[in-house]
């Protein structure tokens, strides 16, 4: 089995793909806890769908380089989304529900009515699904991801304390001077970025689970904020680790692997977490 | 000059006007004590005087050199604090957060300030529990150090005492006093007149007739009677 690894990891877009895969589950991972307690959960689920019927259009024009349209689009109805969510007519649940189902339907005729591909099903199943793209990132695309990684890192550290302010107590933070609405913003952007370049990886349906899975493991065991972030991000990684390798040696999807191996690390967390009536820090 | 001078205060929502005619000033050390209906307004008016809200008409104006974000504030908890994970030294270092500006991370000074406000509000054992496990008392002790890390002067409460058994709601006017005694000025929100009359010095009630006042003044005035009057028939009920 290791000679088998050691054969695959030989190949460099094998190894591009661990690279990529391993930095985008930590920065989904680090969102992941602000936007679980927000109740904001289904945002992630939201936007992905919103960037699925990008993509599908970036695919009909036949553009090269799809992020061009579907990073700006899926911003937009993040900024969007958000807006709404705080005092409009239709409700934040009910406003992403129709924008995500919406833009699904959109999406998918869009490609079947367009399409000049002769495989229409296998295209939109790893859209969806995240198959192989993962496998099949070119040289440019791992830049563009490490970038934007990094960029995420960076963001969320410089501005970890101000999202903990606006996540707890939304009210105070605003009451004393801090400009609540911009983090917000600044969350609801870096999300859409996180949600664009995990799409490479487990497809768009199944991007929600890399976001709250960590998250909500690592709120069954530990109780400080900074705890719970560090343990998402680090089990984020381990998990897409896993499933990577699994999936390389069993042949089995990506996408739906490494969430399957995010399911199981949620079963054991909660276990352990009734087990052990949580550790006090 | 007074800490706060408002004039005039018309509050609502965009065309719906809830109260209006809203004069009062607080000077550094009062306690002012804020009471009057559900509904009167009571709690948009804190928002405006914080700066969350817009006021229809009227002025606010801070004197002193007190600014707008020096103002400490206990907000009423929300339902996602019931089941966030933090631990009590983040959340009262999360009061620091308008000192620190754009800054990321805590100053060693903010960090010595939040332990001297957890020592003062005797939590410093529990810094490092989880803020869901504690007790309601526990939790708003937590909330009334972070306000005190903001704020060296002005505190604004909103009901700090709704939803604590008797024992632990004595112990908390208890520490307000405190707070008082020490210099620091509080503006507390009350559904409980009697509490506000036993420690207040100032009393605005807000509703059908507007009075602002000391508590002697109240006492005497109509509206103080009515509203005793009011308050009496309610809990007999």
């Amino acid at each position: 089995m290791i000679d088998k690894l050691g054969l695959y990891l030989q190949y460099p877009f094998v190894r591009y793909a661990l690279i990529v895969g391993v930095l985008i589950a930590l920065c989904s991972s680090l969102l992941g806890v602000t936007l679980v307690l927000k109740r904001f959960s289904f945002i992630g689920d939201g936007l992905s769908h919103v960037a699925f019927g990008a993509m599908a259009i970036a695919s009909v024009f036949n553009l090269t380089n799809e992020m061009l349209i579907v990073l700006p689009v899926t911003v937009i109805s993040a900024v969007l989304l958000l807006r709404t969510g705080q005092n409009a007519k239709i409700k934040g649940d009910a406003a992403i529900a129709m924008i995500s189902v919406g833009a699904l339907a959109f999406g998918y005729l869009l490609m079947n009515v367009f399409s000049t591909s002769s495989n229409l099903s296998g295209d939109v199943c790893s859209t969806l699904f995240g198959s192989t793209s993962i496998l099949t990132l070119t040289g440019r695309e791992v830049w563009l991801c490490v970038a934007l990684s990094v960029a995420v890192v960076i963001i969320f550290i410089f501005f970890y304390n101000k999202i903990f302010a606006v996540t707890f107590d939304e009210a105070f933070a605003r009451a004393v001077g801090t400009k609540a609405e911009a983090y917000n913003l600044l969350i609801a952007v870096v999300t859409a970025v996180i949600i664009v370049i995990a799409m490479n990886l487990v497809g768009s349906l199944l991007i929600s689970a890399l976001v709250i899975f960590p998250a909500l493991s690592a709120m069954r065991i530990f109780r400080s904020f900074k705890s719970v972030t560090v343990c998402s991000a680090v089990l984020s990684v381990v998990c897409a680790f896993l499933g990577m390798i699994i999936s390389i040696l069993a042949g089995t999807p990506v996408g739906s692997t490494i969430v399957a191996v995010d399911v199981a690390a949620f079963i054991i967390f909660y276990v352990t977490g009734m087990v052990k009536g949580g550790i006090q820090k | 000059m007074s800490l706060l001078e408002v004039r005039e205060l018309a509050l609502g929502y965009e065309s719906h006007k809830i109260t209006e005619n809203i004069s009062f000033t607080v000077n550094s050390g009062d306690y002012l004590c804020i009471v009057g209906e559900n509904g009167s307004g009571k709690s948009t008016l804190m928002k405006t005087l914080l700066g969350l809200q817009e006021a229809i008409s009227g002025s606010i104006e801070t004197g002193d050199g007190l600014k707008r974000s020096e103002i400490g504030y206990l907000p009423q908890q929300t339902v996602v604090q019931k089941d966030f994970p933090a631990s009590v030294r983040e959340i009262v270092l999360s009061g620091c957060q308008a000192r620190s500006g754009l800054r990321p991370f805590y100053s060693s000074g903010e960090k010595a300030l939040a332990a001297e406000n957890m020592e003062r509000m005797g939590i410093t054992k529990l810094a490092r529990r989880c803020y869901r496990e504690l007790s309601g008392g526990q939790q708003q002790r937590v909330l009334l150090a972070r306000a005190l890390c903001a704020t060296r002067r002005l505190l604004l409460l909103d009901e700090p005492v709704s939803g604590l058994d008797p024992v632990v709601t004595a112990e908390m006017y208890g520490l307000i006093s405190e707070l008082n005694a020490s210099g620091i000025t509080i503006i507390m929100i009350s559904h409980d007149i009697a509490a506000a009359l036993r420690y207040a010095s100032h009393i605005l009630h807000i509703g059908s007739s507007i009075f602002f006042g000391t508590k002697d003044e109240y006492l005497a005035s109509g509206a103080g009677k009515a509203f005793l009057m009011q308050q009496e028939g309610g809990s007999g009920k």
